[in-house]
This record gives C-alpha cells, structure tokens and sequence, in this order.
C-alpha cells in the first residue's frame, strides 16, 4: 500500500451544472424560457407573478418551490394556471435535480414562459443554476435599503430585479439612494422596476421587459 | 440542512475517485470561498456521518478558507470590503465583485492505493 495524491480540481456543483443544462436544454426543445425567481419569504414573490401575467402575452408556466405545502400552488391553480410544486422538505433551495424531475413531470403544449419560483429565501437560490435563463430577484422596500451590502450575492447574480411594496414608502425610512448604491456596485447592468404587489403599478413595464427578453432568446 | 447535500456531492466525489484507482481515501482537500455560502464547520461535521460505509469513511477534511476580494472600477486593485461598503481603500474608487471567495471545490484527494 503507498500512497497518492489525485488532483481532482472538481466543483462540487458541477453535477448540479450538468443537470441543470439538461433541464434548460429540454425546456428550450418545448419553447420554453425559464426564469428563476428569488426573494426572501413573505416578498412578494407569488403575488409578483399574478401581477406579471396579467401583462405577459403568451403562455405561462410556474413551478412553486416551498419547505413544505402547496399553498401558492393551489392559488395559482385556482386561476387556471399551469402550476407544479417542489415540496423540499427542509432544504432551503431548489437544486437542478428536483427541477429536472418537475419539469418532466409537467405538460408544456405551448411555448412560453416557466416562472421557477424557489425557496423563500435571499441566500442559497442565487449560488445555483436550476436550468434557468434568467434570474429575477424580488426584494422590498419593506426588507430594509441595506439589503444588497448583507446579501451581495443574489443582488450580483439577478438579469432583472423588482421592487416591491413601493406603495409603502411614505411610510417607511428606506433610503433608496443608499439601495441603488449598493447594488449598482454589485450589477451594473440589470434593470430594477419599481412595482408594487397591492396596486399593480410597474408590473406592465416589467412584464414588458420580460417578453422581450423571452422572444430574443427564442430567436438565437 | 444547507451543508448535507453539499457534503453528499463530496463524498460521492471523493469515492468515485477512490474507486477509479482502487483506493481508499485519506484526506479530501476543500477550497471554499467565504462567499460560496458554505461553512467548513458544518460540512466537517455532516461529514463523518456521511463518509461512513464509504471509501471516505475515517478519512479527514481540509478546508482552505478563501477571502472575498473586490477589484477597484478605478485603480485596479484587489480589496477586501468593509461592512456595509464596497468602496475601495486606497482610492475611494467603486469595487466591483470577482470571482475570488466563491471558490467551492474539491482540489486534491489523498488515497491509500494498493
């Protein structure tokens, strides 16, 4: 017996990677195009997407990925909406694995727009591609301006951003200024909209920045 | 819950390695970036459990912690950011994020072979 060392410079997410692009492979053989929506629990995250399809033109897909019940599922349902549920029972993120398994199990007779919507949470979604085309990170005015300097990495990682409960700043100290700040350092280039969940203002400019973003990718 | 299945991938990693030169493990050697979400301690300590059974079982975990670094829009330079700032120190300029400190991989495995 002797010794070795193996130099194996393997990134430990490099199976999720590879899952992940065999999700996003088979949804783009269906028409789809598949937006990872992040956001910390209670953001508005649920009720940003029946906001968005009212203005979205095509067909729209959603898959809710909770801790446990199938609450938002249900109310999308409710609304004649294609929706499936990941329940993670404890892990605070949807990997490509379970993603891969949803996406399979669901129908897609149309193309058009799958809104993966993960675990209620501002960390660990944005450290993993789930077969996504784009990132949407939802934040709130209610969640406090400094949230780009304490959870850098979903900031740096979003395509498009949301603004959410922008109906309540009267009534709120959020500095916008130092927000923007923040998060211009960390993406210089993802446009924010300012929405509100309550009043349905900013969603049509959104939802408009996202059909494009739709077809563009659907014609390369 | 964050670091179990992360520590499943490593020892799935590591064994399969083992396997391909019909060895045994004896350290794993981890890069982990302090911005790659991770915490050495909490995967050190799902770790044992999981390596059990395995070739990995008994073996020992390294982790090499790396610091986040910024690179200044202005003067170019690397920095390390203070709370609630991304302003570089030596030139006031704006930082912008890089890749160092996201760093998450399994750099070398140490196997007992026969």
């Amino acid at each position: 017996m002797h010794m070795i060392k193996a130099d194996v410079k393997m990134d430990i997410y490099s199976h999720n990677d590879h899952i992940a692009g065999h999700v996003r492979e088979y949804l783009e053989q269906h028409g789809i195009y598949a937006v990872n929506v992040m956001g910390a629990p209670g953001t508005g995250k649920t009720t940003s997407l029946e906001q968005l399809m009212k203005h979205l033109p095509g067909k729209v897909y959603v898959i809710e990925g909770d801790i446990e019940s199938d609450l938002d599922t249900e109310r999308l349902r409710r609304q004649n909406v294609p929706a499936a549920q990941i329940n993670t029972f404890g892990a605070c993120h949807l990997d490509a694995p379970l993603v891969h398994n949803a996406v399979h199990a669901m129908d897609f007779p149309e193309p058009g727009i799958l809104f993966i919507e993960n675990v209620g949470n501002l960390v660990c979604p944005a450290e993993l591609t789930i077969g996504e085309n784009i990132k949407l990170l939802i934040v709130s005015v209610t969640d406090g301006s400094d949230k780009p300097y304490k959870y850098p990495l979903a900031f740096e990682k979003a395509d498009v951003i949301l603004l959410n409960k922008v109906d309540l700043l009267p009534y709120l100290d959020f500095d916008e200024d130092f927000f923007m700040k923040g998060l211009r350092h960390l993406n210089k280039t993802a446009p924010v909209f300012k929405v509100s969940g309550r009043t349905g203002e900013g969603y049509a400019e959104a939802a408009q920045w996202l059909a494009k973003a739709a077809a563009s990718a659907a014609k390369q | 819950m964050h670091e179990y299945p992360v520590t499943l991938e490593i020892v799935r990693i590591a064994s399969e390695t083992a396997r391909e030169k019909h060895g045994r493990v004896r350290a794993i050697h981890l890069v982990v970036g302090e911005d790659s979400g991770f915490i050495g301690a909490s995967i050190q300590m799902y770790f044992d459990i999981i390596a059990e059974g395995t070739p990995c079982a008994g073996a020992t975990l390294t982790i090499r912690d790396v610091k986040p670094k910024m690179r200044c829009d202005k003067c170019g330079r690397l920095f390390e950011r203070k709370r609630f700032s991304f302003t570089c120190p030596w030139c006031g300029g704006a930082g912008s994020p890089t890749e160092i400190g996201k760093e998450f991989y399994i750099d070398t495995v140490d196997l007992e072979v026969p």
